[in-house]
């Protein structure tokens, strides 16, 4: 399958998943979430932030625990909620972010 | 309803991590035990020492570089990592060569480790 | 004749039963965790350094990156090759064995 994004042609898997996290950036960010009817503010992009560079240093996902911990650090506790990541990617903040973030599709439990 | 009752894991790592599938099966598991916030230490032996060797570059063989999860063991509380003593020499690895701080002990420690959990798992 | 060897030197014996019938002049390539063995310092570097004087003994560059080893000493007499001198290698010798 393949997505195209700006007159670029990239590569996914059957669900949309990148195949190549080097073909992300932020258009292709923002054009997954429009095909998902979700206008991206700086809300989600820390979130997608964040996913990129754990991703980067452990070539892993991480699990939804250490997401809203990590979240609840930087932007304050009342947002570090697993239920407000669900407002921001209402199919899972797993399954949906990582794809916006370019990464796999996580394999382990997250 | 009753707790569940909490059995200490030994997470035992005895396999090269590109020669088989076997170690990066090992730290799926474990990430898996660890999500379930089972209490679970990590012990890396024979060959099983290689997975913690830094500057690993699976890609130029076509393969992921799971070994950079290891570190992120942290962030669990996941903080007893062990190598055993003997199995670094005999591959001529030093402290200095491995991805992560570990604990290195000898196998009359580890012996005695095995002794002190409910659970091992050998992978 | 080239031998191929692509087991760790610590789990099975595999480089001990291919070094001790492998034909002096004969060639030695190891790879994938078979180059575990050639990296100096390690418990079974006199063997292989012993091996190395009487046939040429290579490893794989490429597995060796893999495995963090890009920039470790050899044991001396073992040298590294790529994807491309493993090729040459095949051609150049008349008959492969592949030990398992």
């Amino acid at each position: 399958m393949t997505l195209t994004v700006e007159g670029r042609v990239l590569e996914t898997d059957p669900e949309g998943y990148l195949r190549r996290l080097e073909d992300w950036d932020e258009d292709v960010a923002r054009a997954m979430a429009r095909a998902d009817d979700i206008e991206l503010d700086e809300n989600h992009w820390e979130v997608l932030q964040f996913l990129k560079e754990y991703y980067e240093q452990y070539q892993l996902a991480p699990p939804v625990r250490v997401l809203t911990r990590a979240i609840a650090k930087r932007l304050g506790r009342d947002k570090g909620s697993s239920r407000y990541l669900y407002r921001l990617f209402p199919d899972g903040p797993a399954k949906q972010a990582c794809r916006y973030a370019g990464l796999p599709k996580p394999t382990n439990c997250i | 309803m009753a707790t569940p009752a909490r059995k200490r894991f030994l997470w035992m790592s005895r396999r090269a991590p590109h020669g088989s599938v076997q170690a990066q099966e090992g730290l799926d598991a474990l990430l898996m035990a660890v999500a379930f916030e089972q209490p679970v230490s990590v012990v890396f032996l024979d060959d099983g020492v290689y997975q913690l060797k830094r500057d690993q570059d699976p890609a130029r063989i076509g393969r992921k570089n799971f070994c950079a999860g290891f570190p992120s063991l942290g962030i669990y509380d996941v903080h007893d990592i062990y190598a055993e003593r003997e199995s670094l020499a005999l591959r001529g690895l030093r402290e200095e060569d491995l991805l992560m701080p570990v604990r290195v002990v000898d196998s009359a420690a580890l012996g005695a480790l095995m002794e002190a959990h409910d659970v091992v798992m050998s992978f | 004749m080239l031998h191929l060897v692509n087991r760790s030197p610590f789990e099975e014996r595999t480089i001990d039963a291919c070094l001790r019938v492998a034909a002096p002049g004969s060639a030695v390539l190891l790879y994938e965790d078979g180059v575990y063995a050639g990296v100096r310092g390690t418990g079974v570097a006199g063997r292989l350094e012993a091996a190395a004087r009487e046939m040429r003994v290579c490893v794989l560059e490429e597995d060796l990156a893999a495995r963090g080893l890009q920039d470790a000493a050899l044991v001396p007499g073992v040298h590294r090759v790529d994807y491309d001198g493993f090729v040459e290698l095949a051609i150049e010798y008349d008959s492969v064995t592949t030990w398992r």
